[in-house]
């Protein structure tokens, strides 16, 4: 809502500044954004008239004017409107001016001939987008008089942000009010008489949904000359409102929404056939709309339609078939009050936005109807002649909108906002705001105004007696709260560590959006089927990610284009996987690592980070999560893991994880060079942390035997840990892998694996019998399980 | 003392000062002092002596050695520091130079942020609450008393799956799950992301927001007042002034919107703040008694205040990003700035 500071002061005397004024807006909860001149700034423009206006010698599209600008010496000026001729009026900028956009007019010779200043166009001063030739003023305007004076163009336009509570503020009428009760000045309306019809004719109107329109407005008015000019103080009022003016009729129309917030709107009579009836659309209806666009109805929508169908959507936009034109000569006026819940929504649904209908949709005053069709009525005779007919208004008093008495406790008020304000106060800015208070059982019993939509509970009128009260004013209160001591299970590892642990391992953490391509989300997860957006952003930002992948892949091409070798990721958050109806949500841990495994140093080889640095990561995130004995990496194929490094993380029997290379395919068909190691871990994981429980320490040495042994490659290092710890005993404490060999010495298709392995009893000495007889078991176990014989 | 005997004496002194290393000193030592060091074989030449001399010449011989000796310790210790010396000299390092293993990454500043909010409310005993972020109608509007076809959903542009679910555009359906699970009193806070579809310069389609809902009996907006002061001066480390204003939220009532003193110009006026020494950085109110009705509380009994951020925003006034976007970019070059 764009408030001229010129238009609220014949509303209301101010006695403040406009910087004061915007505050005191802004601290009763109307945001003031901005406050701004209604012209941008320019000089040395006044009301020039063209006295004399000849054809260029030399330029066909050039007039040579000579212009009064009350100097009492005609200025000749070279101008390239067309519109420009002979007892125009308008606005002149003289030599020496400066204009918008930092121009200076200079006496300048165009094309042979000097001009002396600048007739200029309402575009070239910053008053409209449109470039339509000189700006004519009105044949009354002062020559010679500055512009910016005469139009009041200093006048501030106060830009206010209205919450959707406040429609009763999208008016004149309304931000008076709202500044009365803040600065305690009285509101004086301008006076509205009703208009005395000159004729007989009525316009029959039915009332067919009288829940959605209860009140409806109507008056004809013959023989109007909608070529009639508006006038410049409403076109000006118009446009610092930032409604362009369209002719006398809409003017008007627009001007009273602006005004009283009452949105009107005017048929050609000759256009409309039959009975009005507001009723709901049917099926198969369609309307022509303003805007030129056609809309096929819905059945929710509510019309004015007249014998031949609709002929407005009603509270949005009036039809094109039945708009008001040139040749209107009689025209029907409406002003009707719509219920808020029979708009709401509607406008949206066909894509449109109105001031009409987010007016509506929010509230419109049903007392205003009657007096805006008077007022408009007025105006239009004044300005553009015609003989009214009488007011035909038709109320459904049952439906109109009731205001029931909300019960308001004082004690209640000063509980809530912790102060100790006096009911006497309250009393008196509930009465200001225009709410009847009468005393009851409890406190009041308080009923809101017409125009108020917002008031329906005790809480709506702390909130108003707050906001006049001041909220800065409001006491603040530091209680010393009894907090329970919160629960922590210890079993939970926090999220923060996990993300510590990664950041000291050299990761960067990124956060991605949460949804993705539908094509990447298929090259890294293709089994799942992602959520799709019904209304995405863009396609590539289409479907829900089922893996945290596609983000950080994203997040590595960004960064490989820009000349990051060594790129090591995590982020944490949702994947979402499975129907709507079926949705898990699941929390994960996911990294991506490429590139050298290190910053190239000064004192250790080049090498690409390998698998086996990523499962390192993992391990550490594991050994957090108390969980390294629980969890296997297992070789298993991955659509979008190299099949030769790709391990599914079980925890128990649980699938809780992947970690691999992505496939080469994957990588070529991404652009990027070389491995690329990712992984993606359940958070669950770090749900379940056993708590530490002690074992004491055994006071006997350990005694420490090496073995080496062949095995077919086949054969896995977990296997042979498991077969080594099924066969090991009681005493066999760890089992530590500690060199793989291939080469001399060892057969073809076969490895040698070291393995250390370590005894103890926690009451003696293990005697030499004991050990060997324990690795013999061991051996023993490999030789027959896994076919591994000794390495000689 | 015999010619000889100081001869040798002489040689011996000679013959230490020419040892450049402690092998070549022992090699003097076992000359002059060994069982068949020179030294010691004058010794046997005493018996050859008169009686009376022997004496005289038996000491003379014995302080030869002691002199000699004496010269060989002086000289051992001496080259035993410089040995020490070369070696530790040749054991020196350039100290500047880096060292090895991995350098730490970093957290993004957007959870570098939320962890400090979490931190700042886990100390007056605010507990973290998470919700889904595929919420349904419920939970995020009709809970929260935003019926279908308000203007307030207006506000949202909503992402849709279907006519009932959709991605939450606020935090603020975890305060409808945290109450309906643990009814009052609540004291949580739920940080996390939020969806609008909307994207520009100033919008991403994805950002966070950590929302906050303090249910008991007797709470009053003075409580509100205090805890977002507190918050707000410790987020940025000033003491900053705070404004609350009149706003609308459906499921707040009273409203307010938190105006902090631009800490740029300190409320002179900058371009950041618009030159209106005000930048707008969260809303707030008083639980709306709708919302307790909805999730079976009794609005008559308990008052809650509730308040919701924008992380992002809070990020960039804190570290000065004024790019929006850059925040899901992930460019290394932006988040290595957070280390």
């Amino acid at each position: 809502m764009r408030i001229s500071q010129d238009w609220l002061r014949d509303w209301v005397s101010l006695s403040t500044d406009t910087e004061t004024l915007a505050k005191q807006l802004t601290m009763a909860g109307l945001e003031v954004d901005a406050v701004e001149p209604a012209a941008p700034a320019f000089s040395e423009v006044v009301v020039g008239e063209i006295t004399h206006c000849e054809q260029h010698p030399d330029a066909e599209r050039l007039r040579v004017c000579q212009v009064d600008d009350g100097s009492g010496e005609p200025k000749t000026v070279v101008c390239g409107a067309p519109n420009a001729e002979t007892g125009l009026k308008a606005p002149f900028a003289r030599v020496g001016a400066r204009l918008p956009g930092d121009i200076k007019i200079k006496a300048a010779k165009l094309r042979g001939v000097k001009s002396f200043g600048m007739l200029c166009a309402a575009r070239e001063l910053g008053l409209s987008e449109e470039s339509a030739g000189l700006m004519p003023l009105p044949a009354d305007a002062p020559v010679g008089r500055d512009l910016r004076d005469w139009l009041g163009l200093d006048d501030p336009v106060i830009e206010v942000e209205l919450t959707p509570n406040r429609a009763d503020c999208l008016s004149m009428l309304g931000v008076a009010r709202e500044v009365g009760v803040l600065t305690g000045q009285t509101v004086a309306a301008p006076a509205v008489e009703p208009v005395a019809a000159q004729i007989e004719q009525t316009q029959e109107i039915q009332l067919s949904e009288p829940a959605a329109c209860p009140r409806y407005c109507g008056r004809v008015i013959r023989g109007v000359d909608t070529r009639a000019p508006t006038p410049m103080w409403m076109r000006e009022r118009l446009r610092r409102a930032g409604v362009r003016p369209l002719g006398i009729a809409v003017d008007i129309t627009n001007y009273l929404m602006l005004e009283l917030g009452q949105p009107m709107h005017a048929f050609d009579l000759a256009k409309l056939n039959g009975r009005i009836d507001v009723r709901f659309a049917r099926d198969g209806e369609s309307l022509a709309l303003l805007n030129g666009e056609t809309v096929e109805l819905s059945g929710n929508t509510l019309v004015i339609a007249d014998d031949n169908g609709p002929v407005a959507m009603a509270g949005v936009m009036g039809g094109d078939a039945t708009a008001v034109g040139e040749d209107t000569q009689d025209v029907f006026l409406e002003a009707a009050f719509f219920a808020p819940s029979a708009i709401a929504g509607r406008a949206r649904q066909y894509g449109l936005h109105t001031d009409s209908s987010h007016r509506f949709e929010r509230g419109v005053d049903p007392e205003q109807s009657l007096v805006a069709i008077e007022r408009a009525t007025a105006l239009l005779i004044e300005l553009a002649g015609g003989q009214p007919g009488p007011v035909n208004a038709v109320t459904e008093a049952g439906c109109m909108p009731k205001r029931d008495p909300v019960v308001v406790r004082p004690g209640r008020v000063n509980a809530l906002l912790g102060t100790e304000i006096p009911e006497a106060r309250m009393q008196k800015t509930l009465s200001e705001l225009g709410m009847q208070v009468e005393p009851s059982e409890h406190g009041w019993q308080v009923t809101p105004p017409s125009w108020r939509f917002d008031i329906t509970r005790e809480v709506d009128l702390i909130e108003e007696i707050a906001r006049i009260y001041g909220y800065d004013q409001l006491p603040v209160r530091r209680t010393a709260s009894p907090a329970a001591i919160p629960s922590r299970p210890e079993s939970r590892v926090l999220l923060a560590r996990l993300r510590s642990l990664l950041v000291d391992r050299g990761y960067q953490e990124a956060i991605s959006y949460s949804f993705v391509s539908e094509e990447l989300q298929k090259l890294l997860d293709p089994e799942q089927k992602p959520l799709a957006l019904a209304n995405p952003i863009s396609s590539d930002l289409g479907v829900m990610r089922t893996s945290l992948w596609p983000g950080l892949v994203r997040a590595l091409q960004h960064n490989r284009n820009r000349q990051m070798g060594r790129v090591r990721l995590f982020e944490t958050g949702l994947r979402f996987r499975g129907e709507l109806s079926d949705l898990a949500q699941t929390p994960v841990i996911a990294g991506i690592a490429a590139g050298p495994v290190v910053e190239q140093h000064w004192d250790e080889a080049d090498r690409a980070v390998d698998f086996f640095d990523i499962k390192g990561d993992l391990e550490a995130l594991l050994a957090l999560a108390g969980q390294q004995d629980a969890c296997r990496f297992v070789a298993a194929p991955h659509p979008a893991l190299h099949p030769g490094q790709s391990a599914e993380l079980f925890l128990g029997s649980d699938s809780v994880g992947w970690l691999g290379a992505l496939h080469p395919a994957v990588t070529a068909a991404l652009d990027l060079d070389g491995p690329v190691y990712v992984f993606e871990i359940l958070q669950s994981v770090f749900e379940e942390k056993p708590v530490p429980a002690f074992a004491a320490i055994s006071r006997y040495p350990a005694i420490r035997r090496d073995l080496a042994v062949v095995v077919d490659e086949s054969v896995t290092a977990q296997a042979l840990e498991d077969c080594i710890r099924a066969s090991g005993g009681e005493h066999l404490k760890t089992v530590n892998l500690f060199d793989v060999y291939r080469g001399k010495g060892v057969s073809e298709g076969c490895k040698s694996l070291a393995i250390g392995l370590i005894l103890q009893d926690y009451s003696r000495t293990l005697t030499d019998e004991e050990v060997d007889a324990t690795v013999q078991r061991i051996v023993a176990a490999l030789s027959e399980q896994l076919g591994a014989g000794l390495r000689e | 003392m015999s010619d000889e005997l100081k001869t040798l004496t002489e040689r011996a002194h000679a013959a230490v000062e020419a040892a450049d290393t402690v092998a070549e000193l022992d090699e003097v030592r076992v000359a002059y002092l060994g069982k068949k060091g020179a030294l010691t074989e004058q010794l046997k030449t005493l018996g050859s002596l008169p009686a009376e001399e022997r004496p005289a010449a038996g000491q003379a011989i014995n302080a030869a050695k002691q002199q000699v000796s004496e010269w060989l310790e002086a000289k051992r210790s001496g080259l035993e520091q410089a040995e020490l010396n070369a070696s530790l000299e040749a054991d020196r390092v350039d100290v500047t130079l880096p060292g090895r293993g991995q350098s730490p990454g970093g957290l993004h500043p957007i959870t570098r942020t939320l962890e400090r909010i979490e931190a700042m409310f886990s100390g007056v005993g605010f507990s973290v609450a998470q919700g889904p972020e595929v919420e349904d109608d419920h939970h995020n509007f009709e809970a929260l008393n935003i019926p279908a076809d308000h203007p307030a959903r207006a506000m949202h542009d909503t992402f849709y799956f279907d006519a009932h679910h959709l991605l939450r555009t606020h935090t603020s359906p975890v305060q409808i799950r945290v109450m309906e699970r643990d009814g009052a009193p609540v004291r949580v806070i739920a940080p996390g992301r939020v969806y609008r579809c909307d994207s520009d310069l100033t919008h991403t389609p994805m950002f966070h927001q950590v929302e906050g809902l303090v249910v008991d009996e007797g709470i009053t907006f003075g409580d509100l007042k205090a805890v977002l002061d507190d918050f707000v001066k410790q987020f940025f480390e000033d003491d900053l002034a705070l404004r609350f204003r009149p706003s609308y939220f459906p499921f707040t009532e009273p409203s307010a919107e938190v105006d902090v003193e631009c800490m740029f110009c300190h409320g002179s006026g900058c371009r950041v703040c618009s030159h209106s020494g005000w930048l707008e950085i969260l809303g707030c109110g008083m639980v709306h008694p709708a919302v307790f009705e909805a999730v079976d509380i009794d609005a008559e009994r308990y008052t809650g205040y509730a308040f919701g951020m924008g992380v992002e925003r809070l990020a960039m006034l804190r570290y000065g990003v004024n790019d929006l976007r850059i925040f899901f970019d992930n460019d290394l070059r932006f988040l290595r700035q957070f280390r």
